[in-house]
């Protein structure tokens, strides 16, 4: 076999990140000791990132099936049915570990690759959006992940052309040295014409296509598979470089060949590059590969074979082509400028023949490198339940005028207009609810369709209880859907945690699956496509477990959603689903009492479920004028907001039998807030008591002041300067 | 009205202009390849779309003002043709030599998305007609380097001969100060060719073409040049 590389020791196989039964593992499948290219590839192939070796058990009870799902986990990106013989093509994936190393890098390199995970199943992609959590404001690093990611995002969404159209953002401690960067894609195609990973037909050409193959990124995947220490800056060269102009040019190039029926499968190149991307269309296809790198398109001189396998360098495609029309998939290339090699083909031999120089550099059955991948069953402890925070027993330190206020301007709370503002949002002219509203919602084509689309996740709920936190990122993001009036479809999930190896942080992973599972199954709302991210810890300390949920709606007609302002005065507003003035894990209870305490709201899935299509019915049937779902910072937060976006004020009513903090700041799951005209609000309180949801007329709109029970009003402008100002203000201070 | 919109490498408002033009003129523009030498026989305007051409690596707009397609436009300028370039357009028109000036990055440093209003300097060019004069219109902008700038002399003339298009302005029409999104001189957000039959401009009037999707002030220009 190969001369020239280095031997393989008992060190170079820990640096490679392989535990030593895994070494093991890999003697006894290869039959000797591998090759230093072989040990590369096996490290690419079966670390946490590529091989979700920790989750895979566990991850395999979540619901992914309905009728409108198309694909479903498995493939680049999950495939649902939205009608007309369309369907609607979606991931979120993370890009933490590199964000945090080199923020503006790490973002583009996020989006590149969320947005190749979507176009190369056939789809042109319509939106982006995404998940960011930074560590505390008062962090001396913060301000410069938040600028450095943010200008990321939208330096590669912004150039490629597809509008970023919605998001979250949230800062806590214990992302200090472990930001959150979840990037989301979500294309449109053709239901008959989706282009799958698999390859067929054996002697075929295998092309290589798109940028050329450098050194960086070698090794990302093996980075984001492992906790930080203090050195970890010194892991920046791993971190790949973006460049949206040639993601573009990829795009218009891919769709125009795959509009001809050249291709037979597809496969982008991400994490672990050519590796990953070869091993998965020949062994999803149940055939050999032989690749002879000789023919690599290569940005550097002097590439070793282990080199190139390695590489993540960005913007890369590989493909099956059809051999009659090898020349005119060449030509559609050379016109737009990209790089087209032939670099291998498929053999009947299951065998994994990687060529250079004239030397066999690898010779591995390719099967195995993925079916026999290790898969663990982590020692996991749940988290032990945190004790029911009674609200009588909360003393208000502030009157809940200023407590208002201040959350209305918090860190979390506040308006995220300097961030979105940097995002295109309005490209493709088809924004109808663009960034502010609870789900972004875009037209498809020229209408009445659209789709509805959201991110969310609570991590200090997650935190507590990680089941219902679980549970609950799933019925905000329905909720979420819900509220603009779209029927909610499938979710993709991003799931962000700490290192698995310690029971505590796999048992937040475990109890958040099942909660996800659990409300995922009782709203009927799939799980299409995700991403794992472990080890997202620093020197020892974790993450709080945050599974981000990306949620898909459809809307049937564009002309006829909810949105969330007060529309006029004398209207009626009305407050949908049950409230008990739960304090425990409210922002409220964290932000005005300093008190990160308790079990966190529960959530009565079938309560969520009436209420929601209660509130979608009312929306269809155009009894609401305004709708908005109720959250972080409860039912005075989301009357703030409603206030501030219509430029209208309200007066609400006190609640008897609730101290005014828990009924005003209290965070009760599976609530909404309608407004409607007097007459009309009558008819929907008849509705929810035939629907068998709570529902009672809590105030009405008018003037210029939002006015809690027993307070001073607070005029909507003093509302409207606090929300704003808190972001901009943060970023301008000194640094 | 025959239009022709250019597509660099990099293009990617070239859709939603193309939508614009259709929905005034109630046909296709026909879309023109940047290595093409000629434009199609009769065509009446060249749009120069928005975007990132060639990923605007080097300058904004300086590899696409020298791509070869632009001789053709040049010399479709020359002979009285109308020309738009929008936002990259407008970058890849000063670039080219047809306008004066160049866009520096914004006055904060930041790509900047929004809606934004503009004040109608003059409604007598082939572009305006539907708009009065003194006009106050929102459109969107999206752009990171939209900081117009010229030499002192240049900024005299095109002031003196009332060729600055657009400026911009809050919604009661009162312009600079903080309605200025991006620190450019005079506010001016566009700018007219000394025979006014060439318009660059920031902002994206084709993205207010629709109740639905942020209102329709934008119509105003595309009604104006199937109107020309």
């Amino acid at each position: 076999m190969s001369r020239n590389e280095p031997a393989i020791t008992p060190q170079l196989v820990a640096e490679h990140g392989l535990k030593p039964d895994e070494y093991d593992r890999i003697l006894k499948l290869v039959g000797r000791v591998p090759t230093f290219t072989e040990l590369g590839i096996f490290s690419a192939m079966w670390n946490e990132h590529c091989s979700y070796k920790s989750s895979r058990l566990h991850l395999r009870g979540l619901p992914t099936k309905a009728p409108w799902v198309i694909q479903g986990p498995g493939e680049n990106a999950g495939v649902i049915d939205i009608g007309d013989g369309m369907a609607c093509v979606f991931k979120m994936e993370s890009h933490n570990h590199p964000s945090f190393i080199e923020p503006y890098q790490g973002a583009t390199t996020g989006v590149g690759g969320i947005l190749r995970d979507v176009f190369t199943m056939g789809a042109r992609p319509v939106a982006c959006l995404n998940l960011l959590r930074f560590g505390s404001p008062d962090h001396p690093r913060t301000r410069g992940l938040v600028a450095g990611v943010v200008a990321g995002i939208g330096g590669y969404g912004n150039s490629f052309g597809v509008p970023t159209v919605g998001g979250s953002v949230g800062f806590h401690t214990r992302y200090d040295g472990n930001i959150l960067v979840n990037a989301m894609a979500v294309g449109i195609a053709r239901a008959d014409s989706i282009f799958y990973s698999a390859a067929s037909g054996v002697g075929r050409p295998i092309v290589y296509l798109g940028s050329k193959t450098g050194r960086d990124g070698i090794h990302g995947a093996t980075m984001a598979s492992a906790e930080f220490d203090a050195n970890s800056d010194e892991k920046r060269p791993t971190v790949q470089v973006g460049d949206p102009f040639s993601e573009k040019l990829l795009l218009e190039a891919c769709l125009e060949i795959m509009g001809k029926g050249c291709v037979i499968a597809i496969q982008d190149m991400g994490a672990a590059g050519l590796t990953s991307s070869a091993v998965e269309m020949g062994a999803k296809g149940n055939l050999g590969i032989e690749l002879d790198l000789d023919a690599v398109p290569c940005r550097e001189e002097g590439m070793t074979a282990y080199e190139m396998m390695l590489s993540e360098s960005q913007e890369r495609m590989l493909m099956v082509l059809d051999p009659a029309r090898e020349a005119e998939a060449e030509a559609i290339f050379r016109k737009w400028g990209l790089d087209f090699a032939i670099v291998g083909r498929t053999t009947d031999t299951k065998r994994f023949v990687v060529k250079h120089g004239g030397e066999i550099k690898a010779d591995l059955p390719i099967k195995e490198l993925g079916d026999e991948a290790p898969l663990y069953d982590r020692p996991w402890v749940a988290t032990p339940p945190k004790p029911v925070v009674d609200a009588a027993s909360v003393a208000p330190p502030v009157s809940n005028r200023a407590a208002l206020l201040k959350l209305i301007g918090s860190p979390d709370l506040s308006s995220k207009r300097w961030v979105w503002e940097q995002y295109d949002h309005l490209i493709l002219g088809n924004t109808v609810q663009q960034p502010g509203g609870d789900a972004a919602v875009i037209r498809l084509g020229d209408g009445p369709k659209g789709l509805a689309l959201c991110t969310d996740v609570t991590q200090r709920y997650c935190d507590a209880d990680p089941v219902e936190g679980g549970k609950q990122a799933v019925a905000e993001a329905w909720r979420n859907l819900t509220a603009v009036g779209a029927r909610p479809l499938a979710l993709t999930d991003n799931l962000n945690f700490g290192n698995p190896e310690k029971p505590e942080a796999m048992g937040q992973f475990v109890g958040c699956v099942r909660g996800i599972g659990e409300a995922a199954r009782a709203l009927d709302f799939p799980i299409v496509s995700g991403n794992v991210s472990l080890y997202n810890e620093t020197q020892g300390r974790g993450i709080p477990p945050t599974p981000s949920i990306g949620g898909v709606g459809i809307v049937d007609d564009v002309t006829k959603i909810a949105t969330l302002s007060f529309k006029a005065a004398g209207e009626s507003i009305v407050l949908i689903g049950a409230t008990r003035g739960w304090l425990g894990q409210s922002c409220y209870l964290a932000d005005i009492c300093g008190r990160e305490e308790g079990a966190p709201p529960p959530v009565d899935l079938a309560a969520e479920r009436s209420a929601g299509d209660l509130v979608r019915q009312l929306i269809g049937a155009g009894h609401a004028t305004a709708v908005h779902d109720l959250s972080d910072g409860g039912l005075a937060v989301a009357l703030a907001e409603m206030a501030i976006a219509g430029g209208v004020g309200a007066t609400i009513e006190a609640i008897s039998g609730l101290p005014a903090h828990a009924w005003l700041f209290g965070e009760d799951q599976g609530r909404y807030l309608v407004t409607a005209r007097p007459d009309e609000a009558a008819r929907i309180l008849d509705e929810a008591t035939k629907a068998g949801v709570e529902a009672r007329i809590i105030g009405a709109t008018g003037g210029d002041s939002l006015t809690l029970p027993g307070e001073a009003p607070i005029l909507i402008a003093d509302l409207g300067a606090a929300h704003e100002a808190w972001f901009p203000e943060y970023m301008a201070s000194v640094r | 009205m025959n239009a022709a919109v250019i597509l660099f490498p990099g293009s990617n408002r070239e859709g939603d202009v193309a939508r614009a033009l259709r929905q005034a003129t109630g046909r296709a523009p026909t879309i023109v390849w940047h290595a093409e030498t000629a434009l199609p026989p009769g065509v009446d305007l060249v749009v120069l779309p928005g975007g990132f051409s060639y990923g605007d690596y080097l300058r904004c707009g300086a590899i696409a003002g020298r791509a070869p397609i632009m001789d053709a436009v040049r010399a479709h300028a020359a002979r009285g043709g109308l020309v738009l370039g929008i936002c990259n357009g407008f970058q890849i028109l000063c670039e080219g030599g047809l306008l004066p000036g160049v866009l520096m990055r914004n006055r904060d440093l930041r790509f900047i998305c929004k809606m934004q209003h503009l004040r109608v300097e003059r409604a007598d060019t082939r572009f305006t007609t539907a708009y009065g004069s003194g006009d106050v219109v929102k459109v969107a902008i999206a752009h990171g380097e939209g900081n117009y700038e010229t030499d002192e002399d240049t900024l005299k003339r095109i002031e003196g001969e009332g060729r600055v298009a657009f400026r911009y302005c809050d919604a009661a029409g009162v312009v600079g100060g903080a309605a200025n999104p991006n620190g450019s001189t005079n506010d001016i957000a566009g700018v007219y060719s000394e025979k006014f039959n060439v318009l660059g401009l920031m902002p994206h009037p084709e993205n207010l073409i629709d109740p639905l999707v942020g209102g329709i002030d934008g119509r105003g220009m595309f009604a104006s040049l199937a109107a020309a």
